[in-house]
């Protein structure tokens, strides 16, 4: 008590300015609008890191509802673009009579490929087609055991891009059929369908797995916030007390849902990084099995930034629910 | 300046805790507010900084009539006033320095000229040397005089006390008194609610005492009206 102030008359001559507060001047306040939200980053990534055992569950459920659907996303977007090749390539086997001989063929294959519908037409004689599935099957030596060839002679066709739909393709299986010296023309093109069917069905699956996870983040996050604003009753009323607005106490609560939705996010991505590194060579080894040279995708630079897009926008909404619901309710008593 | 009328007060559940109260604080002025407990002094207090809302009556505080003012603006409004606690209602997860330096962070001052008034508002409690202690170490007087730099350090117009020495012995409680005086010199409207009559009798400043509510008496001087 050393710098007793003076006495009464003194009180206008005092450094004491204005009465109400004594704000800072308007420029600073900006300013210290700006240190404020910095404080508040830091102050709740300081507080995460002070319960690192309960912020590192929190984190791991949150990165594991993120990474759950981001994964089957990413495992269908790779098979979709799998059979994308097979769907594009919509072939026509057209398979010749036993009687028509290599150079009948050739006839056959120019023939066809003077069709209008036909982009491309190759033809695939016994010994050509012997040597590629010799080549693509693995049966090769079962093949020997035979003592004639028993694939027929064909012809490959491409239509043309008009005529890659299915009745498209159809029709233009009759017209081939129809030609002398082919015995049937066969349309690949059932089974794509059918992937395609089963490929949207799983999307739409994955999808609603997508959002009943994302509501799981929000309430994981609306609830750690609302544990954390109980467990700071004191302060808040005391902060309230001494003149702090709701945008001031609200602040650290939305930064902490951020940090929670950022981290999240980023352990997500990396448990999606670790899942595809785990299944790339299995993949890879069975792609070559069929002679594919496919590999496995990526989310990519903005799939990443996505993902964490996505994070931060589920923690800093949970939060906001939190502190809405609860802020509101803490009044100094 | 402080001015009640007609005010009423009552709680949910039917308690009428103020009824009827009048009272003009002038600007600078100081006085003591007195009466059992129970009486319904913390509720005037409470009233004063916006903690509660008259049931009745105008209040009128720092220029603003507090029956209109919006719920938004309470904030701004409360920055105008100090409060001190009985219980000092200080934050047991930081230092003192922390402490005190709240509502200068609230009002967004930067580091050093925090830095600059809490190291000034403890000077003036004694308590420069414990800047750095927790709360917790501190003595039941130490932690009181923390909770009145708090309160002070923004240079509130209004300086409003609940009980502050409700648990000192005599010569602390003396100290504290005259702590309070200090800020008045200087031109802080100062109202300190205290049962403690021995003490507050010896001041030389008015005397509000409320009974069941009602204000009955002033004294001794007339510089606070009923």
């Amino acid at each position: 008590m050393s710098r007793a102030p003076g006495p009464a008359s003194r009180r206008k001559a005092s450094p004491r300015g204005a009465r109400g507060g004594g704000q800072p001047a308007i420029h600073t306040r900006f300013q210290a609008w700006g240190v404020n939200h910095a404080q508040a980053m830091v102050f709740s990534l300081g507080r995460l890191s002070r319960n690192p055992f309960g912020a590192a569950l929190t984190l791991t459920v949150i990165a594991i509802a993120l990474a759950l659907p981001s994964g089957l996303w990413l495992a269908l977007k790779n098979l979709q673009e799998a059979s994308g090749h097979w769907d594009r390539g919509a072939q026509l086997s057209v398979f010749a009579q036993d009687s028509v001989t290599d150079q009948d063929l050739v006839q056959l294959a120019t023939r066809i490929q003077a069709l209008e519908a036909v982009q491309n037409a190759q033809p695939l004689t016994r010994e050509d087609a012997l040597a590629e599935f010799r080549a693509l099957s693995g049966f090769g030596e079962a093949l020997d055991l035979l003592d004639h060839n028993p694939l027929p002679a064909l012809v490959l066709v491409t239509p043309v891009a008009a005529h890659q739909g299915p009745d498209a393709v159809r029709a233009l299986a009759g017209q081939l059929e129809a030609l002398d010296g082919v015995a049937q023309a066969q349309v690949d093109l059932q089974w794509v369908q059918r992937l395609q069917a089963l490929l949207e069905m799983t999307r739409r699956g994955v999808g609603l797995v997508a959002v009943l996870l994302g509501l799981g983040v929000l309430l994981v996050v609306g609830n750690t916030i609302r544990l954390d604003i109980l467990n700071r009753r004191r302060e808040i009323e005391v902060a309230k007390l001494v003149g702090a607005t709701d945008g001031f106490i609200r602040r650290p609560f939305l930064y902490g849902g951020l940090w929670l939705g950022l981290f999240g996010g980023l352990l997500a991505l990396i448990i999606v990084g670790v899942g595809l590194l785990l299944l790339n060579g299995p993949v890879q080894q069975l792609a070559a099995l069929y002679g594919s040279d496919f590999r496995l995708r990526g989310p990519g630079f903005s799939g990443a930034l996505g993902l964490l897009g996505l994070g931060v926008a589920l923690g800093l909404g949970g939060s906001w629910i939190a502190v809405g619901r609860h802020l509101r309710d803490i009044e100094p008593r | 300046m402080i001015q009640f009328q007609n005010v009423v007060k009552r709680y949910p559940g039917g308690q009428e805790a103020l009824s009827q109260v009048s009272l003009r604080m002038d600007e600078g002025a100081m006085a003591f507010l007195t009466g059992h407990s129970g009486a319904g002094k913390s509720t005037l207090l409470k009233l004063i900084a916006l903690i509660e809302r008259p049931t009745r009556g105008q209040i009128k505080v720092n220029g603003q009539h507090l029956n209109t003012l919006p719920r938004r603006k309470v904030p701004h409004f409360r920055r105008g006033i100090g409060i001190i606690f009985q219980d000092h209602h200080l934050l047991h997860d930081r230092s003192v320095f922390d402490n005190v330096a709240l509502p200068l962070v609230i009002l967004g001052y930067r580091r050093p000229e925090i830095a600059r008034r809490v190291r000034a508002a403890l000077d003036k409690v004694g308590l420069l040397h414990k800047e750095k202690a927790q709360p917790v170490t501190l003595s039941s007087g130490e932690q009181q005089r923390v909770g009145i730099a708090r309160a002070v350090v923004h240079k509130p117009a209004i300086l409003l006390a609940d009980e502050p020495t409700g648990n000192l012995d005599p010569e602390l409680s003396r100290e504290i008194m005259e702590l309070f005086l200090q800020f008045n010199q200087v031109g802080v409207t100062t109202l300190i609610a205290s049962h403690d009559l021995e003490l507050i009798t010896t001041l030389d400043k008015p005397i509000l005492k409320l009974h069941g509510g009602k204000l009955v008496q002033t004294g001794p001087r007339d510089e606070a009206q009923p």
